[in-house]
């Protein structure tokens, strides 16, 4: 029964979805707005699991002074002030002007910009990397990212000006005509395959042919 | 001191008398600055609109009435008619309330804020220059809640072929016939990604993206995670699934719990394998990105919904040396993973993984009918292609048809 009863549940909620998306007429008009409540509800209890979990491993990972174990204890720091704060501030606590949004603008906010920012280090070295020509793929790469990039700045045009170049092989236009050619077409071609394949495993999930998630084969 | 006072009193009449001289005049003034009306011009009204039909819009949940009217003959362009003023009047009442207007020239209006069951009738009043005249009534239309939406019948036709086709590929496969699925080397590499960490005594990570079990591809992430617990419990490996939703940690822990029972290995299994950390995207990437350089996995799994953080997540288990099989179906992450990571699984091959991995007949039947999916979009797309360049550039109707038919066939609504 603890492998039936989800299986039970998730065939009849997929196949009722899949009708209710052709039928307008109530209930089958309403059931997306009812599952959408229902699952912000469960996820706003659950949310609660993982705050208790959070501690949970965190205080244990001080009490037993496994690696790392500073880091818990920041965490568990940084909870109770967040929550103490939030809870000091009353009904109004998100307002503007008040202790924890001073904590969100002044604390979180440049921690998070700063995880941000380790993008633009990442791009350099990931572009490294890719942009390498090893082979006639990773050329091919290299040139698109070239025009793309030459392309997309006002001193490719300006330097195209100079050579005299035609508008039609403008950096511009070619950075234009890669991106809404080549790269549209692979994009759709992938979006395509990703449609089916969302399709096949709803399929496999709603028929219980697939039951990885529950631990069958 | 008497002269002040007469100097004061003589300023305050002086001023009373410029105040009432000013007031006294005002109204001829004003009269000689009004332009008078030339009574050998008539005031323009335009003509007002005619035939004005209410029909309600089909296959809707009765939102909604379709209105059509004939514009004013003065509506010609010139600058005389601004708008026109739509005005509704709801079953037992008696006043027609405006509810809208459009510019010159527009001849329809869609109402959507009329409710199913109640009755309607309504006005289009021009307005011109020196007025407005209203169209006679309109029919009453009530709009109905329809059974059904044949505005999809399409997307019905063509869900129902990809479904049976998916359906009868597995049947068949269940028969015993031998299906060739592509190699996909991603997946190939699972097992290997697996026993490198067993062989290294380090624990592997998988990341199943950062959205809740309300996406698809958080559903994909966790059935791969249930066919790569199940070989990481028999290896005796260690994993470790930090998580960003609540709801996928109790998922995410109940895949690995049902995997270890699976495999025979029950004590082994920890609920601390599946850890929450935060919703927040960035605070997210941070714990992942110092799990990874403190603990040194040496198989990253990043599979699932991923957003700006997929390179930075991508770099970093590139950094520590980490074999790393990453997928999602976010065509604008994918660049990222296909450079940083060793595998990929471009988007299909991520619903496809888990089938992939069970090596089952009936699940590797599904990944056949999808493939039956692919080739009636290839064949569409080549004939689409062929019918709108040569219908255009040799002017052919016929194939212009065909590709405006195409078209339509994939429009919703």
């Amino acid at each position: 029964m603890r492998r039936e009863v989800p299986l039970i549940i998730t065939a009849v909620v997929g196949i009722v979805f899949v009708i209710q998306y052709f039928i307008p007429h109530y209930p089958f008009n309403k059931l997306n707005g009812w599952f959408s409540d229902w699952f912000s509800i469960i996820g706003a209890c659950a949310i609660w699991l993982g705050a208790l979990n959070l501690l949970k491993i965190s205080a244990d990972k001080v009490y037993r002074k496994r690696s790392g174990w500073g880091y818990s204890v920041v965490i568990i720091v940084s909870f109770f002030v967040m929550a103490v704060i939030g809870w000091l501030g009353g009904e109004s606590f998100r307002d503007f002007g008040t202790s924890f949004d001073w904590m969100y603008r002044f604390v979180y906010t440049p921690l998070s910009s700063t995880m941000f920012a380790l993008l633009a280090f990442f791009v350099a070295s990931a572009s490294y990397r890719a942009f390498r020509a090893r082979n006639l793929e990773a050329t091919l790469l290299l040139l698109a990212a070239f025009f793309v990039m030459i392309g997309r700045v006002p001193v490719g045009d300006a330097i195209g000006m100079k050579l005299q170049l035609p508008d039609a092989i403008m950096p511009s236009s070619i950075a234009i005509w890669i991106m809404n050619v080549i790269n549209a077409a692979g994009q759709r071609a992938i979006l395509i395959g990703i449609a089916l394949g969302i399709v096949s495993t709803s399929l496999r999930v709603i028929l219980g042919i697939e039951r990885a998630h529950l631990g069958g084969d | 001191m008497n002269q002040i006072i007469k100097r004061r009193v003589i300023t305050r009449l002086s001023s009373i008398v410029i105040i009432k001289i000013l007031f006294l005049s005002l109204p001829v003034v004003a009269e000689q600055l009004i332009p008078t009306i030339d009574d050998s011009v008539e005031a323009f009204i335009p003509a007002p609109p005619a035939e004005v039909i209410a029909t309600d819009a089909v296959y809707d949940q009765g939102g909604a009435v379709h209105l059509e009217w004939q514009l004013s003959p003065d509506d010609d362009g010139s600058a005389g008619v601004y708008n026109y003023q739509i005005c509704r009047q709801q079953e037992g009442t008696d006043e027609y309330i405006p509810i809208d207007s459009v510019l010159a020239g527009v001849s329809s209006y869609i109402d959507e804020t009329v409710e199913p069951g109640r009755s309607y009738q309504y006005i289009v009043a021009v307005n011109g220059d020196c007025g407005s005249a209203p169209s006679e009534a309109s029919n009453v239309v009530t709009p109905n809640i329809e059974w059904l939406n044949f505005g999809l019948s399409n997307l019905f036709v063509i869900g129902l072929i990809i479904c049976g086709s998916v359906i009868y590929f597995i049947a068949h496969a269940k028969r015993g016939k031998k299906l060739f699925i592509r190699r996909i080397a991603g997946l190939e590499a699972v097992d290997e990604a697996i026993g490198r960490a067993t062989e290294m005594g380090r624990p592997i990570l998988f990341v199943p993206g950062i959205l809740d079990m309300d996406d698809v591809q958080t559903i994909a992430a966790l059935t791969i995670l249930g066919r790569v617990s199940r070989v990481v419990a028999d290896y005796d490996t260690k994993i470790s699934v930090p998580v960003s939703r609540s709801l996928v940690m109790t998922a995410a822990r109940e895949t690995l719990k049902a995997s270890y029972m699976a495999a025979g290995r029950p004590d082994a299994y920890s609920d601390d394998m599946a850890s929450y950390i935060t919703d927040e995207q960035f605070g997210y990437v941070a714990a992942v990105d110092g799990k990874m350089v403190r603990e040194k996995p040496a198989t990253c799994f990043l599979l699932g919904a991923f957003f700006a953080e997929s390179l930075i997540l991508a770099e970093t288990g590139n950094s520590i040396g980490a074999i790393q099989i990453a997928g999602t179906a976010r065509p604008a992450q994918l660049p990222f993973f296909v450079a940083a990571c060793d595998f990929t699984l471009i988007g299909e091959e991520l619903f496809a993984a888990s089938a992939y991995l069970s090596g089952e007949p009936k699940q590797m039947g599904s990944l056949k009918g999808q493939d039956v999916g692919k080739g009636i979009a290839m064949i569409i797309i080549l004939l689409g292609v062929i019918a709108t360049t040569f219908g255009n550039a040799w002017n052919i109707s016929l194939l212009r048809r065909i590709a405006d038919f195409l078209r339509t066939l994939f429009e919703v609504g």
